[in-house]
């Protein structure tokens, strides 16, 4: 498949190219913008990316393969990425990921059939004072993960509604 | 020994003020006026050397793990020769247990920029990168829009302050790489590369972003810039623990009521911070142990806390660190055989693959401890671990290694009962 990068798309590389002394260093940024088009930088986006900024696309795809966020091939339209590391496993999170496991019929790694879903198991997210939490395909946290929140998370985006920002409130020290 | 008066610690980097994030919010506290001193008031500020020399007077210690003094990094800077001169600020904070940055980005991210535009003006700096792992998308936002406002008040850009300083800061996302926070990997991201750690020297400083002087801080250090110009090294060096001093960013995680982050003076002791602090054990249950300061800091037992205090210095004492001060609490329910694969296997994903100790090593020591975690390991296999370990730690190119190697280590020496109770017993009865 041949992929383009719209007009405001190029206009937004021209302007990313300018932070940086060389063209190379665009390369990250730009592999975020396609994927942000496509949904995912498979070989054929790489090449685009590589034809864009002019550069080889041996280098592209070795930057592309290094980075776990960029998506190598296509995935499904929301992908969860269940936090298992650390402070999550001490607080649950392979039981949240066994959950969403038996609730979607789907492996961590794999895509269930509707393509709705990708289930991942991924490595430390920051966001280890909130744990089990998971994240919605590189966007929002979901943060104090209960079998019941990821009921209501499952529905919500099966009916096409993405969870909004959840601003964690800071704990007051002192009790007043 | 006198203890550290934390109760009383008011919070300056993330205190309790409603939409600290909006510049004019932070200006109405004060915000920039660091900034303009150091710009306009030349009386109290001569020249850059001034700020590096009050910066290392105030022993800001490098809040990204290594706590190296923050100033003398600064004055490592070769000096300007007209050319291109960059400030790589790091949050890429992917330590696990480690989430205090984003409370910086989140909150008060003016603080962290002021501070990066002290530092830029005092190193002769043209341009200054803020390196955000790409999971944090909100915050990166965030941060982006927080940069834009400063443009747009002149506080970054052509001369500053009507000065002569001109400078310009851009936000650098990552894209998914725990070792793109070691600080040469870090430029080899920025620079649009894998993220594979260089060899030093030359050290950033000389050779940094296109062999450029490069200098990496953390963002919680340079968000302490900010107050140490506001209020003076001698204020900064009265807070905490002598030889570590100044507030810290407790992230606290595990097994406690009240998990956060919670801003609060050095060296406070390991226990309060537990108990007064984040609530206390959930569900009633017993200590067990402690990762002080993110996954690769060795585990403490309970019993090995009786007044130990959050700073460097202390910690030693029981054979472990401070590092990023992400503490992560495990009460008397723990696997510590589960817990150490889970940090093994982390390394092991983790591993740039650039360094053959740690590419195997980090494997190796993720299979032996499965093979245990599944009961059937043997003893001679935890002996086999600590070897590994030897065999990985200080022969690599960055710290990665000694990072999974510490863990290991430590939590087998100090937790040994437990993983021999997990292996196959012995065959052979002794005689």
């Amino acid at each position: 498949m041949t992929y383009e990068f719209t007009t405001e798309d190029l206009k937004e590389i021209e302007k990313i190219k300018s932070r940086y002394p060389e063209v190379k260093p665009a390369t990250l940024p730009v592999l975020w913008i396609a994927q942000k088009r496509f949904g995912h930088v498979d070989p054929d986006v790489q090449k685009l990316v590589a034809a864009t900024l002019e550069l080889p696309e041996a280098h592209v795809h070795g930057v592309a393969s290094f980075y776990t966020q960029y998506y190598k091939e296509k995935k499904g339209k929301y992908v969860l990425d269940v936090c298992t590391c650390l402070s999550c496993q001490l607080c649950g999170g392979y039981d949240m990921l066994h959950y969403l496991e038996e609730k979607l019929e789907i492996k961590a790694g794999e895509t269930s059939d509707d393509g709705l879903f990708t289930l991942n198991q991924v490595e430390c997210l920051g966001a280890c004072g909130y744990a089990p939490m998971l994240q919605i395909t590189n966007d929002k946290y979901v943060n104090n993960l209960t079998h019941e929140k990821i009921d209501k998370l499952v529905d919500s985006l099966k009916k096409g509604e993405e969870p909004g920002y959840e601003k964690m409130e800071m704990p007051l020290r002192k009790n007043n | 020994m006198s203890t550290v008066d934390w109760k009383n610690y008011e919070p300056v980097l993330i205190p309790d003020i409603k939409d600290l994030h909006k510049i004019d919010v932070y200006e109405k506290n004060g915000g920039y006026q660091a900034l303009k001193s150091i710009l306009t008031d030349k009386k109290k500020w001569a020249d850059p050397k001034s700020v590096i020399n009050e910066v290392k007077e105030a022993n800001i210690r490098g809040r990204g793990g290594a706590g190296f003094n923050a100033g003398l990094k600064w004055s490592f800077m070769p000096p300007a020769d007209g050319g291109a001169r960059y400030l790589a600020c790091n949050g890429d904070e992917s330590e696990p247990g480690t989430f205090k940055d984003r409370k910086i980005f989140e909150y008060n991210p003016h603080v962290f920029i002021e501070g990066a535009l002290i530092a830029a003006y005092a190193m002769e700096i043209t341009t200054i990168y803020v390196y955000i792992r790409g999971e944090y998308l909100t915050y990166i936002k965030m941060m982006e829009k927080a940069i834009e406002d400063a443009y747009a008040k002149g506080y970054i850009g052509k001369k500053i302050f009507g000065s002569s300083f001109s400078v310009d800061f851009y936000v650098h996302s990552g894209a998914g790489a725990y070792i793109c926070g070691e600080e040469t990997s870090m430029l080899e991201s920025l620079e649009g590369k894998r993220g594979y750690p260089r060899v030093k020297p030359p050290f950033p400083a000389q050779k940094g972003l296109w062999g450029r002087p490069t200098t990496i801080n953390n963002i919680e250090t340079l968000a302490h810039v900010t107050s140490v110009i506001n209020r003076g090294a001698q204020w900064f060096k009265n807070i905490g623990a002598p030889t570590h001093p100044g507030p810290i960013l407790y992230g606290i995680s595990g097994h406690v009521n009240k998990p956060g982050v919670y801003e609060l003076p050095s060296g406070v002791p390991v226990l309060d911070l537990i108990n007064d602090v984040a609530g206390g054990i959930r569900n009633g249950k017993k200590l067990k142990a402690v990762i002080p300061g993110g996954s690769s800091t060795p585990v403490l037992r309970a019993d090995q806390l009786d007044g130990i205090t959050m700073d460097a210095d202390s910690l030693r004492t029981v054979g472990s660190m401070l590092g990023t001060a992400g503490m992560v609490v495990m009460d008397e329910d723990t696997d510590m055989v589960d817990m150490l694969w889970r940090i093994a296997h982390f390394y092991h994903h983790e591993s740039c693959g650039q360094c053959t100790p740690c590419r195997e090593g980090t494997g190796w020591l993720e299979k032996v401890l499965l093979k245990i975690k599944n009961g059937e390991g043997e003893i001679r296999d935890l002996d086999l671990l600590l070897d590994v370990t030897t065999q990985m730690e200080g022969r690599t190119i960055c710290a990665l290694a000694d990072a999974a190697a510490w863990p290991v280590r430590f939590t087998i020496n100090r937790f040994r009962d437990e993983f021999e109770a997990r292996c196959k017993k012995s065959v052979h009865a002794l005689a």
